[in-house]
């Protein structure tokens, strides 16, 4: 199972005919024009078209749509936004893209439960937005806020600068409301603290559409906090900012949110948001601190003499909530601020160990070299959580594989320095070769009867997250990865 | 069979268990022998296999292998200042790995959140005695499905949980324990109008007529916030809370004790035996002999499930330990089952009469 590359071969015309019967006309996308901007998601190299893109507004057109699907063996790709950064929404070129962008209505909101249900195409900022007079907020806040759906921070199990103290995706969602593939209909969690029977909310959060379609979303909202405040610190020497991170853990001290940017970040993004970064410091970091004045007070305090004591030759503290969101505003600009500069960027997700960092970012550099292309660093450096920009020109030949080769070593790097390949952004169709360095055989065996056991004619997103073991065969014959010592000589970056 | 001490010989176990379809009932340190269903098989004692792998107080992280006490493994984070912040119940003997099969959280639940959400990675042997590795040491990482976490809770009937890395924190700098006199409908008012306002609060327990708030964190918000909620305050050296944690309080004593999950709002239920509430009003337990079947009807219609947490085996083996599965969401365990354990050989009933 799981062995070779599934391959469909469906009628188009039958599959027309069946989705016309089903959806009115302005929910259904079919010709070439209407179905490009489907293309791609956020991760624009990777692109294919759909046979045809379904737009419902209603979970029983969702369960039609999959019926039909499942009766003639078509592909579905659930889509949100499209913001992802894996491709995990890019279609398949013989199946359907599924948006959940109609189903956008928050159901309700319960202040005295603290709790929000709502549709899978409801913005992540709009819970937040939602819940502003109840003094409530949704946790998660990826950096596409603004735009990424709930459905989408289901799939991917999304993140965000907050997480360390607030938890990702999964720390935030209660409940679920769930379609198969065959259409049938599970509630999956509650609204009491838990449910009955296997954590089958733990599996799907993150899942990467691989497993179901999520109709509706059961969200904790929690109190937002009286007061935050950002130290921004900077440091001459990424070592130096790396030990400064651990140092504050150390001090027993859990920010709200503690992030880094290197120098190329910060002089991407200074131009932009003209937010005060030091633009001689090798690093910055912002870390905030949040909660009741009193609180806030004490904890800037001991976080600014633990950064000070790690040498950091600058330290500004935000005056007021227009500064704060100032010095926040060039780290949630960093991607836009760096496509900017360059006229594509690739942004890698690989999680490592804290103590890892400096040594991450000196093999970074070699590669920088190695690849003759350039790339600037932003971290979730709480959580080790490092997003490398790697800045290339797509109208350039061999710029891409260049830059897609750069990513894949900065991945396989994560892996042996015990990290991950992905922290947030999912594996999708871009992660699929690393996935064999991340995991053995007998673990991708037990993804792909995972995914049978929801799934079993292997229709929802095929291709995606979990490489078939034919492909890591192939990918193994041309990196050799074998046994514990992955990278050998890790002085060659 | 002697306890295993390594690996392999736990791998070695299970596999022959396969060969020969001889069901197994894993079992760490035996202080949860009283939850569940059946307990059926033969024993595997996973007590041999302990000790603290790696823990690294700055990567908030800690590695144990399943038969190492829970005891241990705290009093390894107490001496860098550090705890499991979901305070699993280890009832005296327990083991992480007990723990986190389990899934049990304690008081601080209410603010730390559930002990599947502190699970990082597990090393998990299979039913065919496969040593499969899911998850892994840092804070985020969503590189394939999340089986690290599906298995928590899963009462070892998806495969013998090995290896379990979690997530650490801190210890609040500050801690105080506040009483309120409150019945039943205004404790429930009460700690749902402070769960939206932002307050330290990291644990709750009402019973008999007093409500007592445990609130954590800075010690200037605890002091604001102190000021702010009033109340009496109530000596603990931790005691106290330990004992709602492992349940040696007197209101848990009973010899059959149901555990209610629901949403916090829900308002007083028309049951009788009402003998504590937990969880900012998530958590309620009942005791003595009551109509099970009025009980899970009651927290169903609230939008919960019952637990029968305690009771004769014979009691827990006829009306189910825990809410029954409508029909396609059993089917959908079964095959997840059948995923980890095709021949069924782990934990046979412990969790479902038909896993």
């Amino acid at each position: 199972m799981g062995a070779e590359e599934a391959v469909f071969t469906p009628d188009r015309a039958a599959l027309v005919a069946r989705l016309k019967a089903l959806l009115p006309a302005h929910c259904l996308l079919l010709d070439d024009e209407e179905l490009r901007p489907y293309e791609c998601d956020g991760l624009t190299a990777y692109r294919a078209l759909p046979l045809a893109v379904c737009l419902p507004e209603t979970e029983d057109q969702v369960r039609g749509v999959l019926r039909v699907c499942h009766q003639l063996a078509v592909p579905v790709v659930a889509r949100g936004a499209g913001t992802g950064l894996s491709g995990g929404a890019m279609p398949h070129a013989q199946g359907v893209v599924l948006s959940l962008a109609r189903l956008n209505r928050i159901l309700r909101i319960d202040p005295l439960a603290r709790q929000a249900v709502v549709q899978p195409g409801v913005r992540n900022l709009a819970v937040s937005e939602a819940a502003v007079p109840h003094g409530l907020y949704y946790a998660p806040d990826p950096s596409s806020q603004i735009a990424c759906t709930l459905g989408g921070n289901v799939a991917e199990n999304s993140g965000g600068v907050h997480c360390l103290k607030y938890g990702l995706t999964v720390h935030n969602v209660l409940g679920l409301r769930v379609v198969t593939g065959e259409g049938e209909v599970f509630e999956i969690g509650s609204a009491a603290p838990d449910a009955p029977g296997y954590d089958l909310l733990a599996l799907l959060i993150g899942s990467e559409g691989m497993l179901a379609v999520v109709t509706e979303v059961t969200v904790k909202l929690v109190p937002k906090p009286e007061l935050a405040r950002v130290v921004m610190a900077s440091f001459d020497d990424v070592g130096k900012a790396g030990d400064a991170v651990a140092a504050i853990i150390a001090a027993g001290i859990i920010p709200a949110g503690l992030e880094m940017m290197d120098k190329p970040a910060t002089a991407a993004v200074e131009p932009f948001v003209r937010a005060g970064y030091d633009l001689e410091a090798e690093a910055i970091l912002l870390c905030e601190a949040d909660g009741t004045p009193e609180e806030v007070a004490e904890e800037i305090d001991r976080v600014g003499a633990v950064l000070a004591a790690c040498g950091a030759r600058g330290l500004r503290v935000s005056g007021s909530e227009a500064e704060r969101q100032l010095f926040w505003a060039g780290r949630k600009a960093a991607f836009p601020a760096v496509g900017r500069i360059t006229p594509d960027y690739y942004c890698m997700d690989g999680t490592i160990p804290r103590k890892r960092l400096a040594e991450m970012l000196k093999a970074i550099a070699a590669l920088e070299k190695k690849y003759r292309l350039r790339c600037a660093n932003v971290f979730h450096a709480g959580d080790g959580n490092l997003h490398p920009l790697i800045m290339y020109d797509s109208a350039v030949a061999g710029e891409w594989e260049r830059a897609e080769a750069f990513g894949a070593e900065i991945l396989e790097l994560s892996v042996a320095l015990g990290g991950s390949i992905t922290g947030e952004h999912g594996v999708g169709v871009e992660k699929i070769n690393q996935m064999c360095v991340q995991y053995r055989t007998p673990e991708l065996e037990t993804f792909h009867r995972l995914k049978a056991a929801f799934d079993e004619a292997g229709l929802l997103n095929p291709g995606k997250a979990v490489p078939s073991l034919h492909r890591c065969a192939e990918y193994g014959r041309l990196h050799v990865h074998g046994g514990a010592l992955r990278f050998p000589e890790l002085e060659r970056f | 069979m002697a306890a295993p001490t390594g690996l392999d010989e736990l791998a070695a176990a299970v596999g022959q268990a396969a060969a020969e379809r001889t069901p197994l009932r894993l079992r760490g340190g035996g202080s949860k022998d009283f939850y569940g269903g059946l307990l059926a098989g033969d024993v595997l004692e996973l007590a041999g296999y302990r000790g603290i792998v790696a823990y690294e107080p700055t990567e908030l992280y800690v590695t144990a292998r399943c038969g190492t006490p829970l005891a241990e493994v705290e009093a390894a984070l107490a001496e860098q200042g550090q705890m499991l912040a979901c305070e699993p119940p280890g009832f005296g003997r327990g083991t992480i790995g007990g723990a986190v099969a389990a899934g049990l959280s304690g008081p601080r639940r209410q603010q730390a959140g559930p002990l599947r959400d502190f699970v990082l990675g597990v090393k998990l042997i299979d039913g065919m005695g496969q040593i499969l590795d899911f998850g892994g040491q840092v804070m985020k990482n969503v590189a394939g499905y999340d089986v690290s976490r599906l298995v928590a809770g899963s009462l070892g009937t998806l495969g013998l949980i090995a290896e379990v890395s979690l997530k650490v924190l801190p210890r609040p700098a500050a801690e105080i324990t506040l009483g309120f006199d409150a019945d039943e409908a205004e404790a429930i008012a009460r700690l749902n109008r402070w769960g939206g306002q932002p307050l330290p609060l990291s644990a709750s327990f009402w019973c008999d007529g007093l409500l007592l708030l445990r609130l954590s964190g800075a010690a200037a918000a605890v002091a604001a916030a102190r000021a702010k909620l009033g109340g009496e305050p109530i000596h603990d050296d931790g005691a106290f809370w330990q004992g709602i944690r492992d349940q040696s309080h007197p209101a848990f004593a009973s010899d059959i004790l149901w555990r209610l999950a629901l949403p916090t709002t829900t308002p007083p239920l028309a049951l009788p035996g009402l003998r504590a509430i937990e969880w900012g009003g998530g958590q309620r337990w009942l005791a003595g002999d009551l109509e099970s079947t009025a009980v899970r009807a009651a927290a169903a219609r609230a939008g919960g499930h019952a637990v029968l947490f305690r009771g004769p085996e014979s009691l827990r083996c006829r009306e189910g330990a825990f809410a029954p599965l409508e029909p396609g969401l059993l089917a959908l365990h079964r095959r997840v089952k059948k995923v980890f354990d095709p021949q069924g050989i782990f934990n046979p009933g412990r969790l479902y009469a038909e896993l």
